[in-house]
């Protein structure tokens, strides 16, 4: 065995296979560094989270002349101050204080060509850090368009470092750049910081009087980076006329209007709602039957048994009916991704700043409320973009009172079989009249809990709303792509292990203690001694028990059984129910044979259990209960903390249970059943 | 005079930015620093935040944010 030292010579020097080299990969937001991300290491990317924070980590493997390189993206950055988690993390990086990482050998310095000067900020900060900086100066012939005219040459050597215009998406300029940057990722030297150097920066800033509050000498320095900056962009650009309304001011003269703007933005939304329902509604039945034709195969393929009770009627029916929400998923991350990259995201933020902020929230709060309208999950996780913890925080507490996709089945369901073929004021039809109450009144809720969190345990000073309203332009197919598949991969793990787990658990709880067969009379009939092991089952029990709080919301033991089933996941009180009133596979709203179940279930006393009342009651209930396992783990990780999590559950589930009793007993007093 | 009394349209040049560190310190990250040059572009519905576009990009504040940003008359 050659000693370890020769092995590393060797790869150092002949540069076959791996090599030790570590490159980040650094950039404004909407500077074009994911595209090149891409472009670099193609597919051979991993993203996980930095341990113990929730800020994602990025990793590729980048091939350059036979090494292979990793290349670390760092979050989407301004600054390096340290203000942010992000801007923390991108820090820790650059200074190899990371246990998974060592420092850097080089960092790619992502560089919008269209908006120098402030992109050549955050250069100056990485110059700072002792490690050769390479710039990838992006989006050239989009300068050139506005008459931006740069020239490289003097930019570089003002800035004492490579400077290669690139095109990511039609690779031009990338193998000049792997040279350049394998060239400084190999050098011993280390780089000076030009500016710094010129020592005379404090003399630099007395040139106009300043009057900072604060911390004077840490905004001198920004002034005083700046004042480099606009001295090299003096000297590489020529001077240019940037008073003409641009291309995306003439776009918002319409989109950000006063009055269409905030119309567009409206029928954007009911436009991308529509389409999520109407295309996933076939590649979900799909998957439905998919999942239903699996259970009989895999049910006519095993022995009676244990173990197939225990495959088809919990893992496959469990997990199954999670993963058929996999198409809306995919299709509201396609739409935000699009909606993203295209630079209109921050426009809606713009629109909705001013009302949000009435509230208490960020308009960038918006987004993760949208997206928890078809899950959650996403929603909660796009609430890093909310710089200040509180507002976050706020937004966090408030995203699962959005209908999301899983209500949907729930909502469908009760219309179905109580309210069906109604209407009110004579023509609207009663179903999508209670459909939209239902989806207003967990906005309504949200609005008032965020204004009451606000005003009380996350009080806090209105932080700064400082947002780029970046360029608008054509998003990168691959991108878009690549960003819509890995967060459906991350929902099918996160979801799926969580979900996988509680349908085992609750399967179990209604299998066993099993109803044994010297107690089961032998001449009942199938429908019978099911339900008698229903009953007998430690959920039928926990049912039972939980009967005398849910009667005066309208409920019986049986829709307690389905109530804490549904604690794991909504979705799952179909289902259950199913397997409640015996009705098998048949579980769909659509099924007659449900319905009719539903209908004529009866109370031990001989009165049917369901009345409309009854579903409006349970519709209010999981409109605003925590019922998702799923979520609360989202929450614990994004926050960090188990307080938050039993918060969220605590606090909305009272409110659940307040205003389902106030449905019924306020329902009945009006004369209503 | 602060930036906030600006009409849609004016350019002003920056002379000194107040307000706490944590509003002070972002928007000098972002460029708005003593001697730049700003533009207000529009305003929002309702009147907030404001669009302006400064070392050659636009970027949205609150009315709030824009009145620590004292500028030359």
């Amino acid at each position: 065995m050659e000693p370890l030292e020769a092995i590393t010579k060797k790869q150092k020097n002949t540069g076959t296979e791996k090599s030790n080299l570590v490159v980040a990969l650094a950039g404004n937001p909407n500077a074009g560094k994911t595209t090149l991300f891409n472009a670099l290491t193609g597919l051979r990317q991993k993203t996980a989270n930095y341990s113990g924070v929730t800020v994602e980590r990025k990793e590729g493997n980048w091939i350059v002349e036979n090494e292979t390189i990793k290349l670390i993206d760092l979050p989407g950055l301004y600054s390096l101050d340290a203000t942010s988690l992000d801007e923390k993390i991108a820090r820790d990086v650059l200074m190899g204080k990371l246990p998974q990482t060592k420092k850097p050998d080089a960092i790619i310095a992502v560089v919008d060509a269209t908006n120098l000067e402030r992109n050549l900020y955050l250069v100056t900060q990485l110059l700072e850090f002792g490690i050769p900086v390479v710039i990838a100066l992006t989006m050239i012939d989009l300068a050139e368009k506005q008459n931006i005219e740069i020239n490289i040459k003097v930019l570089s050597n003002h800035l004492k470092i490579p400077v290669i215009p690139i095109k990511a998406s039609q690779k031009k300029g990338i193998e000049e750049l792997s040279i350049e940057t394998l060239k400084s990722a190999r050098s011993t030297k280390v780089p000076k910081t030009v500016w710094l150097n010129n020592g005379n920066e404090i003399d630099r800033s007395n040139d106009i009087h300043l009057s900072l509050s604060g911390n004077e000498q840490a905004n001198k320095k920004i002034f005083s980076r700046y004042k480099f900056i606009s001295d090299v962009y003096q000297k590489a650009v020529s001077p240019f006329d940037d008073t003409k309304p641009n291309f995306s001011e003439k776009i918002d003269k319409i989109l950000t209007h006063k009055f269409f703007g905030l119309l567009i933005l409206v029928c954007l939304l009911l436009l991308v709602f529509q389409t999520i329902f109407s295309w996933a509604s076939l590649p979900m039945d799909l998957l439905d039957s998919g999942f239903g034709a699996l259970g009989n195969f895999v049910g006519n393929q095993m022995s009676d048994g244990i173990l197939k009770d225990l495959i088809v009627d919990g893992i496959i029916a469990g997990v199954g009916g999670v993963l058929i929400f996999l198409p809306q998923i995919l299709l509201l991350f396609l739409f935000i991704s699009i909606l993203e990259d295209t630079g209109y995201m921050a426009r809606a933020a713009f629109l909705l700043d001013k009302m949000m902020s009435k509230v208490g929230l960020h308009g960038k709060a918006f987004l993760p409320l949208m997206s928890s309208f078809a899950c959650a999950i996403p929603g909660i996780m796009a609430t890093r973009t909310i710089e200040n913890r509180r507002d976050r925080l706020a937004t966090i507490m408030i995203a699962p009172f959005m209908s999301c996709s899983a209500r949907l089945p729930v909502y469908a369901l009760m219309i179905a079989t109580f309210f069906a073929g109604q209407t009110v004021f004579g023509f609207i039809s009663l179903g999508a009249f209670l459909m939209l109450a239902m989806y207003s009144l967990g906005v309504l809720v949200a609005v008032i809990a965020a204004f009451i969190l606000k005003k009380t345990i996350l009080k806090a000073p209105p932080p700064p709303f400082v947002m780029e309203l970046p360029p608008y332009r054509l998003p990168n197919v691959k991108t878009v792509l690549i960003n819509m598949f890995e967060r459906a991969w991350l929902f099918i793990k996160r979801a799926g292990t969580i979900i996988l787990a509680i349908s085992i658990i609750l399967w179990a709880l209604m299998y066993f203690p099993q109803t044994s067969q010297q107690t089961a009379l032998n001449n009942i009939s199938e429908k019978q001694k099911a339900s008698q092991q229903l009953e007998n089952s430690y959920a039928g029990k926990l049912g039972r028990t939980i009967e005398p709080v849910i009667k005066p919301l309208g409920f019986d033991w049986k829709i307690g059984v389905a109530i804490i089933a549904s604690f794991a996941a909504r979705e799952v009180v179909g289902s259950t129910l199913a397997i409640i009133y015996r009705v098998g596979e048949d579980a769909t709203p659509k099924s007659p044979k449900f319905i009719n179940a539903i209908k004529n279930a009866k109370k031990s006393d001989g009165t049917t259990v369901w009345t409309p009342l009854t579903a409006l009651s349970l519709m209010v209930f999981f409109v605003l209960a925590m019922q998702c396992m799923s979520t609360l783990a989202i929450v614990r990780r994004e926050t960090n903390s188990w307080g938050w999590v039993f918060f969220m559950f605590g606090y909305m589930t009272i409110l659940a249970y307040v205003a389902s009793f106030i449905t019924y007993q306020g329902g009945k007093l009006l004369g209503f059943s | 005079m602060n930036l906030s009394n600006l009409s849609i349209g004016a350019v002003a040049k920056v002379k000194s930015i107040s307000g706490n560190n944590a509003i002070s310190k972002r928007l000098m990250e972002m460029g708005i620093v003593p001697g730049v040059l700003v533009r207000v572009i529009k305003t929002a519905p309702f009147g907030d935040p404001i669009e302006v576009r400064v070392r050659g990009y636009n970027l949205a504040i609150r009315r709030n944010e824009a009145e620590s940003i004292e500028i030359y008359e």
